[in-house]
């Protein structure tokens, strides 16, 4: 294991494209220690922000609050990285297996255009997880994200396939331009969700405000959201589908594009 | 002073093929002799005129557009940094202004044809092409749509017409007058497009596609340009278009013309699912029309951006893809689509449009007339032509290709019975000598005294594709500005125009049309000579 601990806050971002089991696999200590990062314009080493332990290995484990470091991960395709405060932004992204763990809050595009592997953040996320670059036609292309507090602004927006975890709310526009994947919102969500969707899922577990886009197909309890929940209880998320307890209703949408999406909105039985 | 030693010289205009002979040059151009100065040994290497590319996109604000609407290229692209005075940019399907410039240096190309200027952004497109550094540059005007000569010829004022055209040339600071699918960009403001060459354009009640294409080739003619009348069909990338084609050649008769991107107009069938080839066939009239040239517009497989005046056309890829689209208006003058787009072997379409462009290539008999070119960005970025070399080089390889693709598509082609290899002469043609000639650059193209000292030396490598690639050395007037690939020197590009005579009495007619239709005041329309780099007026004879 190698385990990273930051000196201090950098007064601006530092780009640390290096943080990933791929870049420090098999690297001395002494090596690791030189590996080059970008703080603000300038080059410098590695241990010229971190206090740097262990040998180069495929778990990383980075202490302290690393909120300006960004793209943390990006690109990896195994081993961990665990975060025990705040990661910066870009986390993960581009990833294509492996694991991230952090421990406090993430900043936006956590996973963005990711095509496999884990994210796991215990706070809340930015905006943008596990979206599109500006310009590209897909975010998220396979892989997990799963946040336990709230994210920001167009979650899951272009993503392709995939499945995105929020406990807590999420802002506007979740799941905007969607073209597959699944999206599950246990917390509910701010204004014009699905907007632009052409596919995939969206499952709120709370009541959502739906664009006048969106049609009301029937009341239902899809059988592949048992598959769904099987999976995701491995992952320590429960997602309601007793019939007994309630039901999905679901809309689709959105006729504006037009497409093909739909919105499962869990509706639970008055009791 | 600078004598190249030693190397094989290819100089196809002056009938030399291969013999090792001394290049010698003083003050930017060739000459017979020099005593003393630098002296390159060249044993081993091969000798071209520096390379021109007839047909291009490289500036302007369509192409400004297209790379602001694809920032996922960019992010893929690979950068080049900043290092003393070459300055940084990034390649990829549409190369920044600077990156253009090394780009195609580095590739051996010293002259560069920007192919569609509207006159309102002209301003810009010089302003573009002043910051691509290196390669000498020339512009064709946009004028088959330009609806004050549509509404002189309209009204059947062919020789005020002339004025026009000739003021306009003047005005915008260019080379060649380019028409671009004849009323379709003016028909597509209501909605429409121009797809039979005899019916009236949408708006008017005679013109039609036909009656621009031979009234600008015969102003041109009149004007004596040193270019033909550049032409970009009606129908573009439509199944069955081949017939169109050969009709406007037909217009054409008696008339200098050059046919722009031809691959992108030989196809038959019609509908997608049965698209063809049908480059034999468009080969075959055109090796019989000897006033024609024309340039291939090969497209190869990968990501691309198509960027063209071509509105309608381009909201119909749009619609086909589901891709992004980017639509300009000119007012008066023109207008824009622009989609990316990427070629794959496996769509059938593209399969056989890789093929026409080969095809095309192999089967015009005379590389004098037919040129390498990919329409940048359109049918593939400049950068990748080795790549057409090498697939002209060795039907071997050609074979090895063409096997790859769907087999379906094998039954649309022709590619896999055309047996013709291209020899380092021909190359040298296609690739310099001939789009040289054709527009009517004299001092460019070939390595006779007199001529700019623009030569490109290759390594002699049997694989075409390395050969190409990575020039030994390439040199821009008389200076070395490439070695082994790296950018040495980065002296600023001329940039070619022409200045026709107009009667001064048709600024009385233009100025209050102008302030009735234009949201440009009149004085403020032209282009002054002073933002243009190193102009060169080429005189009309």
């Amino acid at each position: 294991m190698i385990s990273l601990t930051i000196k201090e806050q950098p007064a601006v971002p530092l780009e640390a494209e290096c943080l990933s089991p791929d870049a420090v696999h098999g690297l001395t200590a002494d090596a690791v220690r030189a590996l080059p990062v970008f703080l603000g314009k300038r080059k410098c080493r590695l241990d010229d922000i971190f206090a740097v332990e262990g040998q180069g290995s495929d778990e990383l484990e980075i202490r302290g609050d690393v909120r300006q470091v960004k793209w943390i991960g990006k690109g990896m395709t195994r081993g961990t990285i665990r975060i025990a405060g705040n990661a910066g932004m870009h986390l993960g992204a581009h990833m294509k297996g492996g694991n991230i763990e952090v421990g406090g809050n993430a900043a936006d595009w956590v996973g963005a255009e990711m095509t496999g592997g884990l994210i796991r953040i215990q706070g809340n996320a930015g905006g943008q997880v596990g979206a599109a670059y500006r310009g590209s036609m897909a975010g998220m292309n396979g892989g997990t994200i799963l946040i336990g507090g709230s994210a920001g602004l167009e979650v899951g927006m272009r993503m392709k396939r995939g499945i995105i975890v929020v406990a807590g709310p999420v802002r506007d526009f979740a799941g905007l331009q969607m073209k597959g994947g699944s999206i599950f919102l246990l917390g509910g969500a701010e204004i014009r969700t699905g907007a632009w969707m052409i596919r995939g899922t969206i499952v709120s577990l709370k009541p959502i405000r739906l664009l006048p886009t969106f049609s009301l197909g029937c009341a239902y309890n899809p059988t592949f959201l048992q598959v769904y929940s099987r999976h995701l209880t491995k992952l320590g998320i429960s997602i309601p589908h007793d019939v007994r307890t309630g039901v999905y209703e679901r809309y689709t949408g959105d006729a504006a594009v037009p497409g093909n999406g739909e919105v499962l909105v869990w509706q639970p039985h008055s009791s | 002073m600078l004598r190249i030693t030693g190397g094989k010289v290819y100089d196809p205009a002056n009938n030399i093929n291969g013999i090792v002979k001394d290049i010698c040059i003083n003050d930017g151009r060739i000459v017979a002799d020099v005593q003393g100065g630098k002296t390159i040994k060249a044993a081993g290497m091969v000798i071209f005129p520096g390379g021109v590319d007839i047909h291009t996109h490289v500036a302007g604000a369509a192409l400004n557009f297209a790379r602001a609407m694809t920032p996922e290229n960019q992010r893929r692209a690979v950068p080049i940094f900043h290092k003393g005075e070459r300055r940084a940019g990034i390649g990829g399907p549409t190369p920044t202004t600077f990156a253009t410039g090394y780009l195609y240096a580095g590739m051996g190309w010293t002259t560069v044809v920007e192919a569609a200027v509207p006159v309102l952004t002209a301003k810009h497109t010089h302003e573009e092409l002043r910051d691509t550094p290196i390669v000498d540059k020339a512009c064709c005007l946009l004028m088959a749509n330009n609806e004050l000569v549509l509404d002189l010829l309209e009204a059947g004022e062919i020789e005020r017409a002339k004025q026009v055209v000739s003021w306009l040339i003047g005005a915008a600071k260019v080379y060649g007058v380019k028409a671009v699918n004849p009323g379709g960009v003016t028909a597509w403001k209501w909605g429409k497009d121009a797809k039979k060459l005899a019916e009236p354009i949408e708006g008017y009640t005679k013109t039609t596609p036909g009656k621009i294409i031979s009234s600008l080739a015969q102003i041109v003619d009149e004007l004596r340009l040193p270019h033909p009348l550049h032409i970009h069909c009606n129908n573009l990338g439509a199944p069955g278009n081949v017939a169109t084609t050969i009709e406007t050649m037909k217009v054409l008769e008696g008339r200098r013309a050059h046919m722009a991107h031809l691959q992108f107009h030989a196809y038959g069938g019609d509908d997608w699912h049965n698209l063809r080839s049908e480059a034999a066939t468009l080969a075959d009239y055109f090796n019989s029309q000897p006033n024609l040239t024309a340039d291939a517009g090969a497209i190869l497989f990968g990501d691309a951006v198509t960027i063209t005046a071509d509105g309608p056309w381009q909201h119909l890829l749009y619609q086909l893809t589901g891709h992004k689209w980017g639509n300009l208006d000119v007012e008066n003058e023109t207008g824009c689509g622009i989609v990316p787009y990427t070629y794959r072997p496996s769509n059938l379409v593209n399969a056989v449009q890789w093929a026409v462009g080969l095809e095309l290539l192999l089967l015009i008999n005379d590389p004098w007339r037919i040129f390498l070119t990919t329409d940048h960005p359109n049918g593939a970025c400049f950068w990748r032509y080795p790549e057409i070399i090498n697939l002209l080089m060795s039907a071997e390889f050609r074979r090895e290709r063409v096997k790859c693709l769907p087999k379906k598509a094998l039954e649309r082609m022709t590619l896999m019975d055309l047996d013709r290899e291209y020899t380092l002469s021909e190359i040298a043609i296609i690739i310099s000598a001939g789009p040289a000639r054709a527009l009517g650059l004299k001092q460019k193209g070939h390595l006779g005294v007199g001529a700019d000292a623009d030569v490109t030396i290759y390594n002699d490598n049997p694989d075409a594709y390395q050969m190409f690639k990575v020039p030994r050395y390439v040199i821009k007037g008389g200076e070395i500005v490439v070695e082994e690939g790296d950018i040495r020197q980065m002296p600023e590009g001329r940039e070619f125009l022409v200045q026709p005579a107009y009667d001064d009495t048709i600024e009385e007619y233009l100025r209050p049309l102008f302030q009735q239709v234009y949201t440009m005041s009149f004085d403020n329309y032209p282009v002054e000579m002073e933002r243009i780099a190193r102009p060169e007026v080429v005189s009309s004879d």
